[in-house]
């Protein structure tokens, strides 16, 4: 009775319609931004390559966004090197130039391309980085993301998220769609579509698999999906409600939310849909299971003491102690990777809020300036928070950094954009 | 203490509808008593209820359809819940014992009842208590002698709700819907 079915969809493998295109705008910044030039890539004898992508624009588009860098105007300086030996650091210094980025993109026989950079310090004049990429035409962009996280790496001290992947539903013309693009909004491409809605998901430790709940048989039911392959399992399709899924962090087991017993209850089940197990025991809503990156605790809420707050408990079930505190409707936990920062949706008087709270202290902070906020989530670096808001009467994307300075929108070409998760592993 | 009053209520209803399960053999007859009788304990119940379902209504329900006889209070299929509550309120009690005499009195009728929350706060969250709303009504309708097998609860969560707001628009998204599977 348990077991799963498994089945293969090719109809979802098919070209997609109706996909959005996410495009990131940035408000506000650190108060300290990295001054950093990038000139063009170019040949190594300084002729323009030809570029399905543009390499640096990328980077430096990916470095803007994480508003922690000024990415300086480089077209009125006198030198545009793009060889070390080709650099002159006053041209540099003269235009507050902290950092410099250069590199070249040579155009190789099997229609293959050699991108190499250096990133360099304007004010001791020495090299920082230096990388050379062997790649295909399809693979400029995330050679970009990964160039730019390099650099952010070196000049910020925590590791970039440029070369991550994002996921959220849009809904368009009544259609509803899971899809997964890359962090700055590109390339997304349709996982499963119905006319039912889509909602939840959450991706798998490695980055290769989605589960996610479907509501395509009328009511919700858990999928597992290979994003390598398209082929999907049910993991769980059980009496009444089939929610919430959330990987352990080994990959082997999910927590997930069932209504077997009328009131939704925590259960932890094998990947494979094997072994299901009850963990939490309550009168009341147990929902929004989080492992804790050791895996070794559940993060859920619950309004056993009356409204919704945040609980933990031990990852096998048993006694749970509350979290959250301030306000009387604390939802949806989400947990850096460091074990260090909550955070989750608030309702405060002026509206429903991002808020992260340091685990240690116990303090709260609420970040976001929107107010129909929801599905928080940590960037792999838990430096942002990707969530999803309204604006103008239409679901969309945002993020907010853990100290609130950075704010970004992601504008989607047209659909209502929800329930959005940022994968944790590098593509 | 409101609960016990509830409760008691909920009780004297239950023992009035198993008194009525002495003539569920005849099908159309029953139907008509039953309905006769919700529809006088509704009007002794709330004052709220509009004095439309009089007598002379009640016999086109003898023709027609009880559930779609726009005087009838099975015609109301929606009960209204307040934000982040899964209680009915004393104001739904007439519309689910209706439902509930007449679930006793066509023992094979279906329904499902769709549990629906406002936009706001967590999809997942509004979903389980959506399910907790659907289960709320389950219980009242169970308590009044309806049978499991003819109870099926459903949430949808928030995701039927509309673009709202303000609390004029959310209040109609945070509701348990009555929905009989000839319908």
């Amino acid at each position: 009775m348990f077991k799963n079915r498994l089945f293969f969809i090719f109809l979802l493998l098919l070209p997609i319609v109706g996909r959005a295109e996410l495009t990131v705008e940035v408000v506000g910044g650190a108060a300290q931004q990295i001054p950093i030039a990038i000139v063009p890539f170019a040949a190594p004898n300084g002729n323009p390559t030809i570029q399905q992508d543009n390499i640096t624009n990328v980077i430096g588009a990916d470095l803007r966004m994480s508003g922690l860098f000024r990415v300086l105007e480089t077209r009125g300086v006198a030198t545009q090197p793009h060889m070390i030996s080709e650099v002159k650091y006053n041209d540099w210094t003269a235009i507050q130039a902290q950092a410099l980025t250069i590199g070249t993109v040579e155009a190789l026989p099997g229609n293959r391309l050699k991108v190499s950079f250096r990133l360099l310090d304007v004010l001791k004049q020495n090299q920082l980085l230096a990388m050379e990429f062997n790649i295909t035409q399809a693979q400029q962009r995330a050679t970009a993301h990964r160039i730019a996280d390099m650099i952010y790496e070196k000049l910020t001290g925590e590791k970039g998220v440029f070369a991550t992947r994002i996921t959220y539903v849009n809904k368009e013309n009544g259609r509803y769609s899971l899809q997964v693009a890359d962090a700055d909004g590109f390339n997304a491409q349709t996982v499963v579509s119905s006319k039912e809605p889509l909602i939840s998901p959450s991706w798998s430790p490695d980055g290769t698999k989605l589960a996610y709940v479907s509501f395509e048989k009328k009511k919700p039911i858990i999928f597992v999906q290979s994003l390598v392959s398209g082929q999907r399992i049910v993991l769980a399709n059980f009496k009444g409600n089939n929610s919430a899924p959330a990987w352990s962090p080994d990959g082997t087991k999910l927590a997930i939310v069932l209504t077997y017993s009328a009131n939704s209850q925590i259960y932890v089940i094998n990947a494979d849909g094997t072994g299901l197990q009850q963990v939490s025991f309550s009168n009341g809503i147990d929902t929004e299971p989080e492992w804790s990156p050791d895996g070794s605790s559940i993060y859920f809420t619950s309004n056993r003491g009356g409204g919704p707050q945040i609980y933990r408990m031990p990852a096998s079930g048993g006694d749970a102690k509350r979290i959250t505190f301030e306000g009387s409707y604390n939802v949806s936990p989400h947990v850096s990777t460091d074990g260090k920062l909550l955070t989750f949706i608030k309702q405060t008087p002026a509206g429903f809020k991002v808020a992260v709270q340091d685990l240690a202290t116990g303090q709260v902070q609420t970040l976001s300036d929107t107010s129909q906020d929801e599905s928080p989530s940590f960037a792999p670096n838990g430096r942002m928070i990707l969530y999803a808001t309204s604006v103008g009467g239409k679901g969309s994307l945002a993020a907010v950094s853990v100290d609130g300075r950075v704010k970004q929108r992601l504008k989607d070409s047209g659909g209502d954009v929800r329930e959005p998760s940022w994968g944790s592993v590098m593509n | 203490m409101k609960k016990s009053l509830l409760m008691s209520v909920l009780l004297a209803a239950t023992l009035a509808a198993c008194s009525n399960n002495a003539v569920k053999d005849k099908p159309a007859a029953p139907v008509v008593d039953s309905n006769a009788s919700t529809q006088a304990q509704s009007n002794a119940a709330s004052n709220a209820n509009d004095g439309a379902s009089t007598a002379g209504a009640n016999q086109d329900v003898a023709a027609g359809n009880p559930l779609k006889d726009p005087n009838n209070i099975l015609s109301k299929r929606s009960i209204y819940f307040d934000f982040d509550k899964d209680q009915v309120k004393a104001e739904y009690r007439p519309l689910v014992e209706a439902h509930a005499k007449y679930l006793v009195a066509n023992p094979n009728a279906k329904v499902v009842l769709q549990g629906n929350a406002d936009n706001r706060g967590s999809r997942e969250y509004n979903l389980s208590l959506g399910q907790r709303r659907s289960v709320a009504v389950k219980k009242a309708v169970n308590l009044l002698g309806a049978q499991d097998k003819q109870i099926e609860t459903v949430s949808y969560g928030e995701e039927k709700a509309g673009d709202c707001k303000d609390e004029a628009c959310y209040q109609k998204d945070r509701r348990v819907d009555i929905v009989y599977d000839n319908d």
